[in-house]
C-alpha cells in the first residue's frame, strides 16, 4: 500500500513538472484546409515555428483538416460538441452558416487598437466584400484567389491568332474558339476552342459570366439573390450556347478536377479556372502559355474565391487575442508575399507586393500579377445565409440548362424559387 | 432439483456474459443512434441561439414535398433493379466459369475478384479516367468503332448508368467467391445421376445448380440491396450527385443535407425513412422468401 502511495506521489509530481510550462503557455488550436498542391504542410508548419519563436508565450497547435468541405464539417462538429478551433481556415462563403450558428466572433470586438485598425483597412476592398456584412468583420482574408483564363500559345499560332493575345470579348472568344475547334475526318472533335468547368460548383464560374453581363447575384445581406434577372439568364444562355450552339466547347457538364489536364494534353486551347492553379500549370504544361483577366461583355470581372481567418467564439480572452496575434502575423507584408508565391493565391494586401520577395518573384512570372490587377473589377463570391442550399438551388438550375433538360429562363425561374422559399426566415 | 435450476441459471449467466461486448459495441454504435435519430427527425434544427422545438411530422411533410428526396428516392429504386441482379447473374457466371476444370483458373479467380480489393475511391477515380469525355478509355474505344463521343458523367441520360457498372463490376467479383463456395457444397453425385441420365446442361443448371445455391443467392441478394441503398463513396467521388441531381442517391442526400446545409433533424427524417427502407427490406427477404428456398 505504501508502496502504491509513493508511486502515485512520483506520477503526481511528473505530471506537475512536465505540465507546468504548458499552463503558463496560451495553446490555440488552428484549423486550416489545403486546396491546391505543393507542400502546404510543411510550409503551416514553418510558419507556426517562426511565430512561436517571436510569441514564447503562444503554442500553436496546427491541425490539417483535410478539403474546405472536410475543414467545415471538423470545425462546426468540434463547435457543436463544445471543442471549437480557436482560429480556423474555412471559405469565405461560409461566413452566414457560422454567423447563423453564433460560433465566430466578430474581428472588430478583438482588434481594437490603433495598430490593429489599421491592418484590418490594409486588405484589398474586393476581399473584404466576402468577410463583413451587417457591419461587422467576421473573416481575414487570407488564401484567397480569382478566375482567370490561361491559353496555349502554340495551337492559337497554328490556328493563325496573334499567340500574344487572349480573347478580350465574349464575342473575341467565340470567334477564337471556332478557329480553335478541330474536327477530325469522321467529324469528331479532336481539339476544344475553350474549357469552362462545370462539375461541382459550376455556380462560381457563372458568376463570372453574370458578372461580366453587368449582373450582381446576391445583395451584400446575403438574404436575397437575383438569379433570373434577364441579365442572369442571359449569361446562363450564352454559357451553354458555347457548346450547344456555337459548339466551341464540349456539350454538357465539364468536370474541374480534368480541365487543367485538357490543357495540358492540348485537348482544349483555353481554359478557366482558379488563380490557384497557376504553380500546377506552370510546372505541367509542355508549351508556352499564357494567363489572362477575363475577357468583357458589359464590363470585366471575377468573383473572388478561397478561404479566410475566422476566430471562434470562446470564454478564454487569452485564447482569442492569440488566436488574432497569429492571424495578424500570417498576413503581415512579408507573410502575405510568402504565401502567395509557394501556391499561387493572390497575396491578400497591396503592400505584400512592394516586398522585395514579391518583386523579384512578379519580375520572373508576369502572369502572377494578372489576378491582382483583375481585383479592381472582382466582385465577391455569392454567399447568403443558407449558403450551400441557396448556391446548390442554382448549381441544379444552370446544369439543368448545361445539359439541355430544361431552357435557361425557366431554369433560373424555378432556381430562384427555390432560392426565394430557403431565405424567406432570414428577411426580417 | 435445486443443483440442476442453478445451474441452468448459470449457463443462461454466462451466455448473456458472452453476448455482453457485442451487445455494448452494437447498442452503442447502432442502436441507440438509430433510436435518438427517429426522436431527432420529429425536431426542428437547432440555429445558433434558436434552441430545437418538437414540430412533429414537419420535416416529413416537407420531405414528401421536396423534389430532390423523389429524384433520390427513384434513382435509388432504379439503382438496386439494375445492379442487384445482374451483379448476381454475372456473379454466378463467373463462379461456374472459374468452377470448372479449365486452364489458369486460379489466375481468372484472382482477375475476377481484383475489383473488390481496391478501395471504393481508388476505384472510382480509375473510373473516372476511363469515363473522361474526350481522352478517357471508353471513348477511344468507342471513337474507333466510328461512333461519336459520349460525355458520360456529364449527360443528364448517362450518369446514373455510369455509376451503376462500377458497382456491379464491383461487387460481382465479390459475389462470386460466395458462389465459388456455394457450388463446391453441391453433392457431386447429382451431377453424375444426370450424367447418367443423359440431361442438357441448362437442366442440370435449372433443377440441380440452381435450387442448391439458393440460400446463397439470397444472401448476396440482400447484402447486394443493401448495399445498393448504401452507396455514397462513388457518387462523391464521380459526379457529385449531378448533373442537375441525375445521379443522387438517398445516402449522398442525407449526406448533402446533414454535412453541407447543416439540417440535421431533415437528415435525422431522411435517415428513419432509409433505415424504414432497409428493416423493410430485410424482413420481407428473410420471411417471404425463406419458404421458397430449399436448406438442405
Amino acid at each position: 500500500m505504501r508502496h502504491f502511495a509513493r508511486i502515485t506521489a512520483a506520477a503526481a509530481l511528473a505530471a506537475m513538472t512536465i505540465g507546468a510550462p504548458a499552463a503558463s503557455a496560451t495553446e490555440i488550436t488552428f484549423y486550416y484546409p489545403i486546396a491546391v498542391g505543393g507542400p502546404i504542410t510543411k510550409i503551416v508548419d514553418g510558419y507556426v515555428a517562426e511565430f512561436t519563436k517571436a510569441n514564447p508565450g503562444i503554442t500553436v497547435k496546427p491541425v490539417y483538416t483535410g478539403s474546405y468541405q472536410d475543414s467545415i464539417v471538423k470545425a462546426m462538429t468540434a463547435a457543436k460538441a463544445g471543442n471549437a478551433p480557436d482560429l480556423a481556415v474555412l471559405l469565405s462563403t461560409d461566413m452566414y452558416t457560422l454567423i447563423d450558428d453564433d460560433l465566430i466572433e466578430p474581428i472588430e470586438t478583438l482588434a481594437t487598437s490603433a495598430e490593429d485598425k489599421a491592418w484590418l483597412k490594409s486588405f484589398y476592398p474586393a476581399f473584404m466584400e466576402n468577410s463583413q456584412s451587417g457591419g461587422h468583420t467576421w473573416g481575414i482574408p487570407f488564401q484567397r484567389s480569382t478566375i482567370v483564363q490561361y491559353w496555349n500559345k502554340e495551337l492559337f499560332k497554328a490556328a493563325g491568332l496573334d499567340p500574344e493575345k487572349a480573347p478580350g470579348t465574349w464575342d473575341e472568344m467565340v470567334s477564337f474558339g471556332k478557329k480553335l475547334t478541330k474536327k477530325d475526318a469522321a467529324g469528331n472533335v479532336t481539339q476544344w476552342g475553350l474549357e469552362i468547368p462545370s462539375s461541382g460548383f459550376p455556380y462560381w464560374l457563372f458568376q463570372a459570366l453574370t458578372t461580366q453581363n453587368g449582373a450582381i447575384l446576391a445583395n451584400p445581406e446575403g438574404t436575397k439573390v437575383a438569379y433570373n434577372d434577364p441579365k442572369v439568364v442571359e449569361a446562363a444562355q450564352f454559357f451553354a450556347d458555347l457548346g450547344q450552339k456555337h459548339e466551341v466547347m464540349p456539350k454538357g457538364i465539364i468536370e474541374w478536377g480534368t480541365t487543367p489536364k485538357d490543357f495540358f494534353e492540348g485537348k482544349a486551347a483555353m481554359i478557366w479556372t482558379t488563380t490557384g492553379n497557376l504553380t500546377n500549370v506552370r510546372t505541367n504544361a509542355k508549351f508556352a502559355f499564357g494567363v489572362a483577366a477575363m475577357p468583357k461583355k458589359a464590363r470585366g470581372g471575377s468573383p473572388t474565391g478561397g478561404g479566410n481567418f475566422y476566430i471562434f467564439k470562446s470564454k478564454d480572452k487569452a485564447k482569442q487575442a492569440a488566436a488574432l496575434a497569429f492571424a495578424k502575423f500570417l498576413t503581415s507584408p512579408e507573410k502575405a508575399a510568402d504565401w502567395g508565391i509557394a501556391t499561387g493565391y493572390v497575396a491578400v494586401r497591396a503592400d505584400a507586393w512592394e516586398t522585395d520577395a514579391m518583386k523579384k518573384y512578379a519580375a520572373g512570372f508576369p502572369p502572377a500579377i494578372v489576378a491582382r490587377d483583375q481585383l479592381k473589377e472582382a466582385v465577391a463570391e455569392l454567399s447568403t445565409h443558407d449558403n450551400q442550399r441557396v448556391t446548390k438551388a442554382l448549381n441544379d438550375g444552370l446544369q439543368a440548362v448545361l445539359t439541355g433538360t430544361k431552357p435557361a429562363k425557366a431554369a433560373m425561374d424555378d432556381a430562384q424559387a427555390e432560392a426565394t422559399r430557403i431565405l424567406r426566415p432570414y428577411q426580417k | 432439483m435445486q443443483p440442476r435450476r442453478n445451474s441452468r441459471l448459470n449457463i443462461h449467466v454466462q451466455g448473456w456474459l458472452l453476448a455482453l461486448p457485442a451487445i455494448v459495441l452494437l447498442a452503442s454504435f447502432t442502436h441507440i443512434p438509430a433510436v435518438v435519430t427517429v426522436i431527432d427527425s420529429f425536431y426542428s434544427t437547432p440555429r445558433g441561439r434558436v434552441p430545437s422545438s418538437f414540430i412533429g411530422l414537419d420535416q416529413y411533410h416537407a420531405m414528401l414535398a421536396d423534389p430532390i428526396f423523389w429524384k433520390a428516392f427513384n434513382n435509388n429504386l432504379l439503382y438496386a433493379l439494375i445492379t442487384v441482379p445482374v451483379a448476381i447473374a454475372l456473379a454466378l457466371g463467373m463462379a461456374l466459369l472459374v468452377n470448372g476444370h479449365i486452364k489458369g483458373r486460379t489466375a481468372l479467380r484472382l482477375a475476377f475478384f481484383t475489383p473488390t480489393i481496391l478501395p471504393m475511391v481508388a476505384a472510382a477515380n480509375i473510373w473516372l479516367f476511363f469515363y473522361t469525355s474526350d481522352y478517357g478509355l471508353l471513348n477511344q474505344i468507342i471513337r474507333g468503332m466510328g461512333f461519336a463521343n459520349v460525355n458520360w458523367l456529364g449527360s443528364t441520360s448517362t450518369a446514373l448508368w455510369s455509376l451503376m457498372a462500377v458497382t456491379i463490376w464491383k461487387e460481382a467479383g465479390f459475389f462470386m467467391i460466395f458462389f465459388l463456395a456455394a457450388l463446391q457444397q453441391v453433392p457431386p453425385d447429382l451431377y453424375e445421376a444426370a450424367r447418367m441420365e443423359n440431361v442438357g446442361r441448362w437442366t442440370v443448371f435449372r433443377r440441380i445448380t440452381w435450387p442448391l445455391v439458393m440460400p446463397t443467392t439470397l444472401f448476396v441478394a440482400i447484402n447486394a440491396l443493401i448495399n445498393a441503398f448504401r452507396i455514397v463513396d462513388q457518387v462523391i467521388a464521380m459526379t457529385g450527385g449531378g448533373p442537375n441531381n441525375a445521379s443522387t442517391l438517398l445516402l449522398f442526400y442525407i449526406y448533402q443535407v446533414a454535412f453541407s446545409f447543416w439540417d440535421s433533424s431533415y437528415a435525422a427524417a431522411l435517415s428513419t425513412v432509409l433505415l424504414l427502407l432497409l428493416g423493410g427490406v430485410a424482413l420481407a427477404q428473410f420471411y417471404l422468401l425463406d419458404r421458397k428456398i430449399h436448406y438442405r
